[in-house]
């Protein structure tokens, strides 16, 4: 059949017309009847106790609906914002998990806690009543920073958290690791802090609620990664709404990251007050909103340690980090720097033992949770930094000592000393093709150059793998999911052929709308252009775990794949009735049902016609119709990973580190289009390159506020800090999942930091340099440079 | 107060408070809501609009301005009457990928129209200056670049009518 475009193919993405004409539909493009407009009245300090709102100059105001504070979250008897995972700490014991009332109750913890919401005719009006409302603070002692946090005497967010110590987190042998760095020749030690970034999407955090008086139904629209989830969590646990009369619908989302994978108080505020004042309400946040309540991601302080032999060989690795998870859990918040972190402390090497302990703390900052990469990058910037320092000191050359430890490809499937097995992967053939398109050969007279020019110029390397394709449901309940996290899809076949996907996943930049029909087009046999892929809305689509951790082609394409195995096998019953054969004789292929050694055969569309139009059906034995739903649960995780190559100079003037070169060969699996693949390359690895040279969020030890709460302060990457790319793949197939992929939307992230920043030290190593930490500022660089060059005129 | 100006080709005539943001009339007052607010300190690019030819943040623009000016929004770059032919540079971003959730495209779309009117031969790096005001959070900008320069060579060929 013609216009079959399947895998391996680059068709241009069918989701881009209404993206390039103005046509997208976003959250805050959306209006209603009567509607009218919230605003949330956010804590300006980082830690007090609330003693009295006053809202009666607010509601005096004409226009003014309602002021909703926690006392009447807590009237109407609503839930807290749930947290999916439950982790235990090495005493055994839970994690502590105080509540996180989707309104403040007598106390705030981050600058950017929700206290009240105010809801008014206009954006004005509810902007001027919400400077009315009094709010009579006791300002309490901030902490910030985790070092400070579980010292003695800190400041106590919670009564019932001594030293904000959510969890004591441990995995691994540590009698194991204790004993092989008894034996080594060499252990390289490096302590490190994982900078605090903030995910940004372009599009800012919006969500519009109704609720029909006459129905008992309730429509959100909210900017989410994930609106099943937020439909679920909001029936069971928070709201309590019948989940049949609630509908969540997450239309065009300019972004994600995974800032938009949680299910935030706004959404549960905006819903419950839309019914309490009888009126649609819109909410959306701007950027100085998002700064401060769009959950942040990473923040570790890292004690970490290296032993060798005097080979070079890698005999254990023991980790120390305190996590930071702000003021509240958020909705996978402890599961990211123990179970997505500790796990990839092997990386691509035969590490045999490993020790990690992690401490995961409150402090008064906003919750942090998931960014982009989530926990990996962070394994993955002290696994690759060590081995450079390691590397430095022995005097051995950092990529012979890879290549002495990496996990040679003939041993997988291959189980790590840290729960995972990696299925499969080439980490070594990743290196050699990353060497090669790098022209690392001809770093010697590029370097030399520099020099000429008074410039310092580095090289870095970072090979590393993830786990993503989240998440094998079983493994994940063992290691504290609340939840299963398997995936589901529909592919109903109309009577004409054409195809509609009703999938769990959300598209918000990945291209799903392509990707999954070119998977269709290919297992159906129809025409790319044949096949609609519907998402987002919980009153269309089944059930879903949304998109994050790298699952939606994973988990999502893998139960898409299934569903259309399922059409096919029903197809080839209606066609063995009309071809008057054997079900087992049906032969399918390119779109056409046929009977196995002869020349009868029906089109795909005739079959399609034939399930719902049928005149002579077979009903005693086959229902009509051509519709299957299949959900996917993954056995493993997936595990791509790769190489990547940074090349950095250095203005020893200035302190300014330009980026000249970023070379990435990455195995993600099988490459469905090789076009978006590389555009989700693109995007994470300068999302990596952000960390690791530029962004940064920075709180006032004091008082506890944002420093970096604009694009004024908090620098964002933009198109003239950044080189061309190259970027290619080299792909060992999957073995465990349907069509062999690995997913791709996170490798660039976790990758980048490590790569970027080895090249940065790589470049001041002449100068004793052994770290730098995150981000590479001019500023950092530059007191760097003058303390190693002139250490008594430095500070 | 009353302002009259060209909005992607027709008069238009609206009473507005002079307060008014131009993203906001267009977007509340005019439904046009093709042109998208980032951030709230100028720094995003999503806002961009063409004013007279010139790529202007229309976050940051107060709309009396308008009176008697010409306004492009993202809504007037394809064809005109509903036509959905694409303007070249539309057509370079959707050839070379040049866009992934299409909360910037906007914004990146206005700006190198305008970069590529005035500069029709730019090079990667005079591309990649240009569009300095407009942050993606998705591409990388490696397709944006490709796709705007692409989208210049195509505006100035033969027959394109640029």
């Amino acid at each position: 059949m013609s216009n079959v475009i399947g895998i391996g193919a680059a068709p241009r993405r069918k989701e881009d017309f209404r993206f390039l004409t103005g046509r997208g539909n976003y959250v805050a493009d959306i209006k209603r009847v009567d509607m009218t407009f919230g605003v949330f009245i956010r804590s300006q300090h980082g830690h007090a106790v609330i003693r009295g709102i006053d809202k009666v100059p607010a509601l005096a105001l004409p226009g003014v609906h309602a002021v909703l504070t926690g006392d009447d979250v807590a009237a109407d008897g609503l839930g807290s914002l749930p947290c999916g995972w439950g982790i235990h700490g090495s005493d055994g014991l839970p994690m502590k998990e105080p509540p996180f009332p989707m309104l403040a109750q007598g106390k705030v913890r981050f600058v950017g806690d929700m206290v009240a919401f105010v809801i008014a005719d206009t954006l004005e009006l509810a902007r001027a009543a919400a400077e009315a409302v009094v709010i009579d603070y006791e300002v309490l002692p901030s902490v910030v920073g985790v070092l400070e946090a579980v010292r003695p005497g800190a400041p106590q967010l919670f009564d019932d958290v001594p030293n904000n110590l959510c969890c004591d987190w441990e995995l691994g042998d540590k009698v194991a690791v204790a004993t092989a760095f008894k034996k080594a020749a060499h252990v390289a030690r490096l302590s490190l802090v994982n900078n605090r970034l903030i995910g940004n999407p372009m599009e800012p955090r919006a969500a519009v609620a109704e609720s029909n008086g006459g129905t008992g139904h309730y429509t959100l629209w909210t900017t989410s990664q994930f609106p099943h989830v937020v439909r679920f969590l909001m029936s069971a646990l928070v709201l309590k709404i019948p989940e049949q009369k609630m509908r969540v619908v997450a239309p065009d989302v300019g972004g994600g990251f995974g800032v938009k994978q949680f299910h935030y108080g706004e959404e549960a505020v905006i819903t419950w007050a839309a019914k309490r004042v009888g009126r649609p309400i819109k909410w959306v946040a701007d950027r100085s909103e998002g700064f401060i309540s769009d959950r942040h991601g990473r923040d570790h302080v890292t004690e970490a340690e290296l032993a060798l032999d005097q080979n070079g060989k890698f005999l254990a690795l023991k980790v120390v980090t305190l996590a930071n998870m702000g003021g509240y859990l958020s909705t996978f918040g402890p599961n990211i720097p123990t179970n997505l972190y500790g796990p990839l402390l092997s990386g691509v090497y035969t590490t045999p033992a490993i020790y990690c302990n992690v401490k995961v703390v409150f402090t008064n900052t906003v919750p942090v949770d998931a960014y982009r990469g989530a926990g990996r990058p962070e394994a993955t910037f002290v696994v690759e930094r060590l081995v450079d320092v390691a590397a430095k000191e022995m005097g051995i050359d950092r990529v012979e000592l890879r290549r002495r430890n990496i996990i040679a490809k003939e041993s997988y499937p291959y189980q790590t000393p840290v729960l995972v097995e990696y299925d499969s992967g080439d980490p070594m053939g990743c290196l050699e093709g990353a060497l090669a398109e790098a022209d690392v050969a001809g770093f010697a007279e590029r370097k030399a150059a520099s020099e000429r020019d008074g410039k310092f110029r580095g090289l870095g390397y970072s090979t590393y793998v993830e786990a993503c394709g989240l998440a094998p449901s079983r493994f994940a309940g063992r290691l504290g999911a609340r939840g299963g996290l398997y995936e589901s899809a529909t592919v109903r076949v109309h009577p004409t052929g054409q195809v509609t996907v009703l999938i769990g996943t959300h598209n918000h930049g990945q291209g799903h709308e392509t990707t999954f029909a070119q998977i269709v087009s290919e297992k159906l046999g129809v025409a790319f252009d044949n096949v609609d892929i519907v998402f987002g809305d919980t009153d269309r689509v089944q059930f879903g775990m949304g998109t994050y951790g790298s699952r939606s082609l994973v988990v999502g394409g893998a139960a898409l794949s299934k569903a259309s195995d399922k059409v096919v096998l029903k197809g080839k019953k209606i066609a063995a009735h009309l071809l008057e054969a054997s079900e087992h004789d049906i032969q399918f292929e390119a779109g056409v049902f046929s009977v196995a050694g002869t020349d009868r055969s029906k089109t795909f569309q005739e079959i399609a016609g034939a399930a719902y139009v049928p005149h002579d059906y077979p009903l005693e034995i086959l229902e009509p119709g051509l519709e299957e739903q299949a959900y996917y649960d993954p056995v493993n995780f997936t595990y791509p990973g790769g190489c990547h190559i940074a090349e950095v100079e250095i203005d020893p003037e200035t302190g300014i580190v330009a980026l000249e070169k970023y070379t990435a060969v990455d195995d993600v699996g099988t490459v469905i289009n090789p076009m978006i693949v590389e555009g989700q390359l693109h995007g994470g690895i300068v999302q990596g390159v952000g960390q690791a040279l530029y962004e940064n969020a920075v709180y006032d030890d004091v008082s506890g506020q944002l420093l970096s709460g604009s694009f004024m302060d908090y620098t964002m990457p933009r198109a003239d800090h950044l080189p061309n790319m190259t970027i290619k793949t080299h792909s060992t197939l999957c073995t465990h999942t349907p069509m062999g992929v690995k997913g791709c939307g996170e490798v660039g992230t976790i990758g980048s930091p490590a790569a970027v920043i080895n090249s940065v030290v790589d470049a001041l190593s002449h100068l004793g340099v052994l770290h730098v930490d995150m981000p590479a500022t001019p500023n950092r660089i530059w007191r760097i440079i003058q303390n190693a060059t002139m250490p008594l005129a430095a500070e | 107060m009353i302002v009259s100006f060209t909005l992607n080709g027709r008069s238009r005539t609206v009473e507005i408070e002079p307060s008014t943001l131009v993203a906001d009339l267009l977007r509340e007052n005019l439904n046009l809501t093709g042109t998208h607010v980032g951030c709230d300190t100028s720094q995003c690019g999503a806002c961009v609009v063409l004013f007279d030819g010139e790529a202007v943040k229309s976050c940051t623009l107060l709309a009396p301005i308008l009176d008697g000016g010409t306004l492009t929004t993202i809504e007037g770059l394809s064809g005109p009457g509903g036509s959905n032919a694409l303007h070249p540079m539309q057509e370079a971003f959707h050839q070379n990928h040049g866009l992934q959730c299409g909360f910037c495209t906007p914004g990146m779309l206005m700006t190198a129209v305008a970069l590529a009117t005035k500069n029709p031969t730019p090079t990667e790096a005079e591309v990649r200056r240009g569009l300095e005001g407009n942050i993606c959070r998705c591409t990388g900008y490696q397709n944006i670049v490709a796709s705007v320069l692409a989208g210049a060579a195509a505006m100035h060929a033969p027959g394109s009518g640029e």
